[in-house]
């Protein structure tokens, strides 16, 4: 090609932002893509409608295998990628499924992260090298049935009894609750509050699924019940007090939504975009109608913002300059915007559009708990005013 | 059908035979993606490779693990061959980053138009160069599709070959394959050092580890061109080429299905239509 010819229009890249990667980003990005169209694409339909995904545990080893768990952490069996790789690995993840992206930040981004950031190195040596292989699942218990939004106020307490610790409360709305070997939970003590790491079979620990879930199905949420859960000193994390420990761990896992949402995003474009230019009504492809034209342009553009955005936090995060407010930036504009291309593709599909035969309402669904979980949009807002104005509008 | 071990261990050999651990070359070649859309340079008919996606030929992705297989049994180790333009690096570090040990790139710009006879011969003097226990390649490249390197090679190198292989078993000694035929397979053995290329069905290939993508990077990759080789320009590319592509036309449109309806007769007329194209 020569140097004054324009690159070719992909209409899947319009920005051209594939420049913005290096050889390395796009091998991992092209692992994740195909591991997600062998494994989970032909299944995850069934596995929506049937409400659980029968081969998780074997779906969890694979991603360990790959390097998917833990994969921005360094040692401990931990791959040690880049943000920006870690981001592009979410959005394939969730251009397959939100549910799939969501086991992978639970166990990376909060359970691993967690222990690997505020844990003892026993704690990191017994813990870290088997969830980084999907051996072991994690999850991260900081919500209640009573404080969500507000987890300063949870009632989940841990007393001390000689060396030990006791620990009693319910949490809910738990990813890989179920599933877990260890749980990250988050109880107030009379120093603070302070993460846990829970074996799962220790004495006193319950696990219950939560059914007629109408969003995230293909995604295990559970509450947990520690009823008088006996713990050794050593389980409690000694690296942090207070509830910076679980917000920085939540603004780790924010951070790969900001990119996720934009895979869920661009699965339901790419779906769209094909249907307008095969589908024909008033004796041509619905493509080719202006009104049609003008959703497919304003997708794009809020698609492609959408992961610039997304890139431009991740360079930031790899050069340590990232702000929790520029997280909470990225989740808000970009959860808010996929989910308004989910339903706009959606309605250009027409009736097809609500069936499980295309992606787009699954999708459209489980952003809806993408908006919720991790802070939701109000709570986003509330950071990104106080953060404007000064003034803390939140209680 | 069991095919004697008909050449003894070679000079061009690094090891004893017999001797694990085994040195495998895999000859992996770079393709235009077969997804996008092709066309031939109309100054001298040859494909317009800058104007599509390049990728590793697919079936040399199953080459690729089947050589990291066999390495892992014998505690081997894996060389990556590749002739083809510079892209071709990225081809190369797919293979280094599912766990190939090192590579070797043949670039050179006489190279460009080369066939099959032509591949063969720069292919069997890089071999030379490096040693082998045992080389591997794909049964067929998507592009040019001859199925012709395989056999050509080995025939330069006086190796016995060992194709179609959808198995393959050695214990550093002889090699034994299933040959895949159009009524099963046969076993096929013979002495090392040898050739062997693969069908789809030997294996799975895997996913290039996160950790694997990253550790390609720092693996010695040695480019050589036609010089290093002692290799002559007239006798590779489109100078030296034994075939030429003189014409070509664009396949046409689909003709429009037969619709057979069944009136009591539709099998017979399956059967009637499917043996006047020889199916049946
Ligand atoms: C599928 C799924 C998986 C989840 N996984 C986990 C997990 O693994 N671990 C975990 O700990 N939690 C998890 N959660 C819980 C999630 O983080 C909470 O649902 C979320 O924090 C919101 O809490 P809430 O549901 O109690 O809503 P509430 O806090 O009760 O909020 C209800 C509404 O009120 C609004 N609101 C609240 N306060 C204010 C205010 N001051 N100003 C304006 N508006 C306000 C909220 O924005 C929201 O719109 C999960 C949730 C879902 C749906
Ligand atoms: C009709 C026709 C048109 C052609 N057009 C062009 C053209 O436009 N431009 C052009 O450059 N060439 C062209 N060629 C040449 C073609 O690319 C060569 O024939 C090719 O280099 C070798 O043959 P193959 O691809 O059929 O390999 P096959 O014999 O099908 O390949 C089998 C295996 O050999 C190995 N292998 C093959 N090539 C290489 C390599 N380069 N490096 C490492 N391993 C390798 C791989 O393991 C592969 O799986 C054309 C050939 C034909 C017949």
């Amino acid at each position: 090609m020569t140097a004054s010819a324009a690159p070719r229009f992909d209409p899947l890249d319009p920005l051209g932002l594939d420049d913005l990667l290096d050889d390395d980003d796009r091998a991992v990005r092209e692992t994740v893509r195909r591991w997600a169209a062998d494994r989970v694409l032909p299944h995850v339909a069934r596995w929506y409608e049937d409400g659980q995904v029968p081969e998780v545990r074997e779906l969890a080893r694979e991603l360990g295998a790959l390097g998917a768990l833990g994969m921005p952490l360094h040692g401990h069996g931990c791959a040690g990628a880049t943000a920006v790789q870690y981001g592009l690995a979410c959005l394939e993840l969730e251009a397959a499924d939100s549910g799939i992206r969501s086991l992978v930040s639970v166990q990376g981004s909060l359970a691993m992260y967690a222990i690997h950031r505020y844990g003892s190195e026993e704690l990191k040596e017994r813990w870290l090298p088997p969830m980084a292989a999907g051996e072991t699942i994690g999850c991260f218990g900081l919500t209640e049935p009573d404080h969500g939004s507000d987890p300063a106020a949870m009632r989940t307490h841990a007393r001390r009894d000689g060396s030990d610790w006791v620990l009693t409360g319910r949490k809910t709305w738990i990813t890989n609750g179920s599933l877990a070997g260890v749980a990250v939970v988050w109880a107030r003590t009379d120093e603070g509050i302070r993460g846990f790491v829970v074996p799962t079979d220790a004495p006193g620990f319950a696990a219950h699924d939560i059914h007629h879930k109408w969003s995230l199905r293909a995604s295990v949420t559970s509450e947990l019940v520690l009823d008088e859960v006996r713990l050794p000193e050593g389980a409690a994390l000694p690296g942090v007090v207070g509830l910076r420990g679980p917000l920085s761990c939540l603004s780790h896992a924010r951070y790969g939504i900001v990119w996720g949402a934009m895979g869920a995003a661009r699965a339901c474009f790419e779906s769209a975009l094909e249907y307008a230019t095969t589908r024909e009504q008033f004796g041509r492809p619905i493509g080719g109608f202006q009104l049609t034209q003008a959703k497919l342009a304003d997708m794009a553009v809020e698609l492609h913002k959408g992961v610039l955005l997304a890139h431009h936090l991740g360079r930031r995060m790899d050069a340590g300059r990232l702000r929790p407010e520029q997280i909470s930036f990225g989740k808000l504009n970009n959860v808010r915007e996929a989910l308004e291309i989910c339903r706009t593709s959606r309605t250009i599909l027409g009736a097809n559009g609500i069936s499980l035969e295309y992606p787009v309402m699954r999708h459209a669904t489980n952003l809806e708990s993408v908006l919720t979980y991790e802070g939701t949009a109000e709570m986003h807002q509330l950071v990104l005013g106080k953060a404007l104005t000064g003034l803390d509008a939140f209680r | 059908m069991v095919v004697p071990a008909c050449r003894d261990g070679r000079a061009h050999s690094v090891r004893e035979v017999g001797l694990f651990p085994m040195k495998i070359v895999v000859c992996v070649k770079q393709v235009p993606d077969t997804e996008s859309e092709k066309a031939l340079r109309p100054e001298d008919l040859t494909l317009d490779r800058e104007a599509v996606d390049a990728v590793m030929n697919e079936m040399d992705e199953f080459a690729v693990e089947e050589a990291l297989q066999l390495a892992e049994r014998t505690g081997g180790e894996v060389t990556v061959l590749l002739m083809g333009p510079e892209q071709g690096a990225d081809t190369i570090r797919k293979a280094l980053s599912m766990g190939a040990d090192r590579a070797l790139h043949v670039v050179d710009d006489a190279l460009r138009g080369s066939d099959a006879v032509a591949t063969s011969a720069v292919l069997a003097a890089a071999l030379r160069e490096v040693g082998f226990d045992l080389v591997l390649l794909g049964c067929e490249a998507s592009d040019a599709r001859t199925s012709l390197v395989p056999a050509m090679l080995a025939e330069r190198l006086g190796l016995p070959q060992l194709t179609f292989a959808q198995k393959v078993e050695t214990d550093g000694t002889e090699i034994t394959v299933e040959r895949l035929t159009d009524y099963g397979h046969d076993v096929v053995t013979a002495r090392l050092p040898a050739l062997v290329s693969v069908v789809e069905k030997i294996n799975e290939p895997r996913y290039p580890t996160f950790k694997g993508i990253m550790a390609a990077k720092k693996k010695p990759v040695r480019t050589l061109d036609l010089s290093d080789l002692e290799l002559d320009a007239t006798e590779v590319g489109a100078a030296g080429a034994w075939s030429a592509v003189d014409d070509f036309t664009v396949r046409p449109p689909r003709a429009a299905g037969e619709l057979v309806k069944d009136e009591g007769e539709g099998g017979r007329q399956l059967v009637a239509f499917l043996a006047g194209r020889k199916l049946v």
